[in-house]
């Protein structure tokens, strides 16, 4: 029986970090994750690492840039209005084909919003957020061993693919406590030759750079870039099947959304009612072979969101709208009961 | 017969794109000797802006990022702290340095954070064709302030040196400036000096340099340089603002 | 003696090192035009040259050595 310790989930993904090897986190207070910054704080000065508090989050990402470019694995957290802020960063670290690691426990918004627990950042998580061509891993933990597995998930895939992860949670994960284990947790480590270390006078001179002004090399790399993507699209999507076997209608729900949904989908089950739940777990690369499967097999979708309804487009894209999808959310910092989720999914079973 | 001057061995062989009479390369040319000298170009780490420099990547021999707009600081943080052994410069322009990145500049002296910025100010946005810079003079015409820069209207040009010299956080705050052969030298050995404290960890050295911007201040080259000494530098003297390892050995004696 | 040589190629005919010379034996050739399009500077008397290295000093291309 593997080792287990009481957690809270932002301090699991600033363990996770450490346990990663991150010795490198920079990043500036902001609620719901500030404990993830405190732990860092307290603990980076003992281990030999670094904790740095920057001025901005646009200080702190360009700062994480900078140190993802010399090989180290590094990290920053904030939430929704911080990431937004972050964004430039994000657009230099992916045209730069660096590694990093980037949380978001997300708050309602838009504008300075709630500091209650939200999921709407999903569309600038997945579809952009920064300008130009370009994706981030999207890791969406739904619970707090989650919230520690994927940080390790994060970093390994990062370096793997030379670009950003990022843990899309919620303030409810980031607040919540559960038992946790690290003994699962594989370390993988990658060659960097492209990495700033100084030459020492032994190879030429690397070049970390997101700028091309000849538009041919521009398309080149961008296309070179998207066969990346492409094999990441192939091999990398994670998700959660829960009771799908005979399922007629599927719930679709990442995060702390996907926990009220499996409520309600037992409830469902002692109302006799063949209902499964399909759980993304990575958002990018969206879990499109499994939704494309289970269209084939249900006659109806419910996309639980805390949101006005971003993830259903994914869901439709996905299921090549073959079946409906319906939204069952909340948003602005409010989480739907397993009631509401019920109801939906009676409704839905009326339809089929 | 020997070589006395050749150009020095930390510039890549790569043709500088900058206009006929454009002081960045010389000042380029004394960050490379700087390097040279000091035989630190296997382990330096230079930090491109965004502006007319923002290829310096191509120019310098050691190992090089390109940073966004005013960021370089920051840039430079992350890599210093990851790699305290190396020596890690920027290289920006009054617009990076003194307008969008301020915060990123001002913070970074704060923490005297171990890293040497070459400052290049020549009052005017060179890379977007010549438009008002945080650093451009009162009544400087340029194509954001086509009737002379109005203080009233845009406020005063920000003198980055007196700002930072007031800070506790900075170990060195100088300005020189690149306009004759005796300021040219003089600039150079405070650029040496900003990389030597950085190898010796004393932290955040700011160099200034004065420079010209003959295209887009429309003048010749030759007048640039006479309109850096007559206007330019009244506005923005040179000198050392801040030295605090030489004000302690002052207190000492 | 000193000798004073120019990659004539890469020259832009700033005229910089022009103004710097205290010896006034450099002027920029109107008569030739390099691969770059620009006419460059040209050292008029090698004999008057000596080496103290100001043209090269204000040259913003790194195109002149210098030699004593």
């Amino acid at each position: 029986m593997a080792e287990r310790v009481l957690m809270k989930g932002n301090e699991a993904i600033a363990e996770a970090a450490i346990r990663a090897g991150c010795r490198h986190y920079f990043g500036y207070p902001i609620t719901p994750q500030t404990e993830i910054a405190a732990y860092m704080a307290k603990k980076m000065p003992k281990i030999g690492g670094v904790f740095l508090q920057a001025e901005s989050e646009i200080a702190s990402i360009n700062m994480v840039y900078g140190a993802a470019a010399t090989g180290c694995r590094v990290m920053t957290s904030s939430s929704s209005p911080g990431i937004s802020l972050k964004a430039e960063g994000l657009s230099y670290i992916a045209g730069s084909d660096v590694p990093a690691l980037v949380v978001n426990v997300q708050r309602g918004g838009p504008g300075l919003g709630g500091i209650q627990p939200s999921q709407s950042d999903y569309f600038q998580a997945t579809k952009g957020g920064g300008h130009g061509d370009y994706r981030m891993i999207v890791l969406a933990p739904a619970s707090v061993q989650e919230m520690a597995s994927l940080t390790i998930k994060g970093f390994n895939l990062a370096d793997k693919y030379r670009m950003t992860s990022m843990i899309l949670a919620d303030g409810t994960i980031g607040q919540m406590m559960e038992p946790i284990s690290f003994e699962d947790a594989e370390i993988e480590t990658y060659e960097k030759p492209w990495a700033l270390t100084g030459t020492e006078g032994k190879r030429a001179h690397n070049i970390v750079n997101s700028l091309y002004l000849q538009p041919d090399a521009l398309e080149k790399t961008n296309f070179e870039r998207y066969e990346r993507y492409k094999l990441i699209e192939e091999n990398e999507p994670m998700w959660e099947e829960y009771m799908m076997d005979d399922a007629e209608v599927c719930v679709v729900a990442f995060g702390i959304a996907s926990r009220v949904a499996k409520n309600a989908v037992v409830a469902a089950r002692a109302e006799g009612i063949k209902v499964g739940l399909i759980r993304p777990i990575t958002l990018w690369p969206f879990p499109t072979k499994a939704l494309r499967a289970a269209a084939d097999k249900v006659k109806q979708f419910i996309s639980v969101e805390l949101n006005m309804g971003q993830m259903i487009e994914d869901v439709r894209l996905a299921t090549e709208c073959k079946r409906p999808v319906s939204l069952c959310n909340r948003t602005g910092g409010m989480i739907p009961s397993p009631e509401q989720v019920l109801e939906s999914i009676r409704q839905a079973q009326k339809g089929v | 017969m020997a070589i006395v001057f050749e150009k020095p061995k930390a510039l890549t062989d790569t043709v500088l794109h900058y206009c006929p009479g454009c002081p960045h390369g010389i000042i380029h040319r004394l960050v490379a000797e700087a390097i040279d000298e000091l035989g630190i170009e296997g382990k330096t780490i230079g930090v491109a802006p965004v502006g007319c420099a923002v290829m310096a990547y191509d120019y310098f021999a050691c190992d090089m990022i390109e940073a966004a707009h005013g960021r370089a600081p920051a840039v430079a943080t992350g890599i210093k702290r990851c790699r305290p052994d190396n020596v890690v410069f920027t290289y920006q322009g009054d617009g990076d340095l003194a307008s969008i990145g301020m915060a990123e500049t001002v913070h970074a002296a704060a923490r005297n954070e171990n890293i040497t910025v070459i400052f290049v100010n020549n009052a005017i946005y060179g890379m977007t064709g010549g438009q008002m810079a945080p650093t451009s003079l009162p009544g400087q015409v340029t194509q954001t302030s086509p009737y002379g820069r109005d203080v009233n209207h845009c406020g005063w040009p920000i003198k980055v040196c007196e700002m930072l010299s007031t800070l506790e956080g900075p170990e060195y705050i100088t300005r020189v400036a690149v306009n004759n052969v005796k300021n040219v030298n003089s600039a150079k050995k405070a650029i040496k000096k900003a990389f030597q404290n950085q190898i010796e960890g004393k932290g955040f050295s700011l160099v200034e340099v004065v420079s010209a911007c003959p295209t887009n201040w429309g003048m010749t080259p030759q007048k640039a340089l006479e309109w850096v000494q007559s206007d330019m530098l009244p506005y923005y003297p040179i000198g050392v603002y801040k030295d605090r390892t030489a004000a302690k050995e002052a207190e000492g004696k | 003696m000193a000798k004073v040589t120019f990659r004539t190629d890469l020259c832009k005919g700033c005229g910089l090192c022009v103004s710097a010379c205290p010896k006034g034996i450099l002027a920029i050739d109107a008569e030739q035009i390099n691969k770059k399009g620009y006419s460059p500077a040209v050292m008029t008397d090698q004999e008057q040259c000596i080496g103290c290295a100001f043209c090269a000093t204000m040259c913003p291309d790194c195109i002149i050595t210098v030699e004593k």
